[in-house]
């Protein structure tokens, strides 16, 4: 796929609207996991009006997002910039052998009170 | 009153004590919960991305289950209502979501988002109300200061969820009011405690978790409450604040004089 057919898919699948972001800073101020990424939320935002797919694809950002939705709620212009995460990280782990989470990895992340939400969602978000 | 009844995975192994309390409770206040036949695991995210079908079909199942009971739709953990309810929301205003959801599963009846969708928590406020279960409550927890903690997932996001204002929460402070106990408000208690990514690094998942905790321990809290599994693993296992962090039921149960066997 090419950087434009990316953004393409990006948009659809998210339902989000880059353009109508103005720039506030708000989601990456609210964000419990700004510390950890490289790319931000409001640079998600403006990085995929760019089409910059394909960068935001290959940081490990897309695997900080815990998908609070506190940036999708605190927008004050309701571009929910965790949507576009979530599109993104589909698009990397649905392609062939790119799964971010392996189940032969789990045993050593057990612990005897670890619930299993815990490993359900994990999957959910990381893999394919 | 019989009412559908969705446990979830955890609440069948590492969080038995939010199931138990919760049935015993709502027994206690009239309220018989039944457990919907073969449920399935939600998954423990609602994936927001629009072609995704699949993964929230275990969802549709549970809700068209409810429905052909006549029944609302309970929950108790905070993930699998916010998984559930974001499902039913996306059945009842996604027609290509929908439709394809439908396709699949071929129900006698297509299901287009009739459940209602009720965490216990609500129902205790709405249909119960605090009123009356302050006045069935036997055992009072008088003078203990208790944190309400929301997390993320019971609020957000806030247009479908409605379950409270998503910024300004008062339900389970209301909750900690009717049980006899002081609610203590602390600025994180709707902030996320870290959630699945405990599971990759746990660095990550202590400093959410300590932040929350911190929080609720400058306020003066002795205790928090919360009706997330995970919520509560990050908080205790995770965090170093010496707070205890127990599910809400346990002291709805303990309130009603119904949690010694």
């Amino acid at each position: 796929m090419t950087e434009l057919q990316m953004k393409e898919q990006v948009l659809r699948m998210s339902g989000v609207d880059p353009l109508k972001c103005m720039r506030c800073g708000k989601c990456s101020g609210t964000c419990p996991s700004y510390d950890e990424m490289e790319y931000h939320p409001h640079e998600f935002v403006y990085m995929v009006e760019k089409g910059q797919i394909s960068k935001l694809m290959a940081s490990d950002s897309i695997y900080k997002c815990l998908s609070c939705m506190a940036c999708v709620e605190r927008c004050p212009r309701g571009v929910e910039p965790g949507k576009l995460v979530e599109a993104i990280r589909l698009l990397a782990v649905r392609r062939q052998g790119a799964n971010h989470l392996k189940p032969d990895d789990i045993p050593a992340l057990l612990d005897e009170d670890l619930p299993q939400q815990a490993i359900v969602t994990a999957f959910r978000k990381y893999t394919k | 009153m019989k009412v559908s009844y969705y446990p979830g995975c955890t609440l069948k192994t590492k969080a038995k004590e939010l199931d138990k309390y919760g049935r015993r409770a709502a027994e206690a206040l009239g309220i018989t919960l039944e457990e919907i036949e073969n449920w399935q695991c939600c998954g423990g995210a609602f994936t927001s991305a629009s072609d995704e079908i699949a993964t929230k079909l275990s969802s549709v199942r549970a809700l068209a289950e409810a429905r052909d009971k006549g029944q609302d739709l309970i929950t108790l953990c905070s993930a699998c209502h916010n998984v559930i309810k974001r499902t039913n929301d996306a059945m009842a205003n996604n027609a290509d979501f929908s439709m394809k959801a439908n396709n699949y599963m071929k129900l006698d009846t297509p299901y287009t988002g009739e459940t209602k969708v009720i965490h216990y928590l609500e129902m205790l406020r709405d249909t119960v109300g605090f009123d009356e279960l302050a006045k069935k409550v036997v055992n009072p927890l008088k003078g203990k200061k208790i944190a309400a903690y929301y997390g993320c997932l019971l609020l957000r996001p806030g247009k479908v969820m409605a379950m409270d204002n998503p910024e300004n929460p008062r339900i389970i402070e209301d909750f900690i009011k009717a049980i006899g106990a002081e609610p203590v408000i602390y600025p994180y208690r709707n902030e996320c405690c870290g959630g699945y990514i405990t599971l990759e690094d746990k660095t990550i998942a202590a400093k959410k978790s300590n932040k929350v905790l911190h929080s609720a321990a400058v306020a003066g809290a002795e205790m928090v409450i919360t009706a997330c599994p995970l919520c509560l693993y990050n908080l205790q296992k995770n965090g170093t604040e010496d707070l205890p962090v127990v599910y809400f039921t346990e002291l709805l149960a303990e309130a009603l004089g119904v949690k010694e066997d």
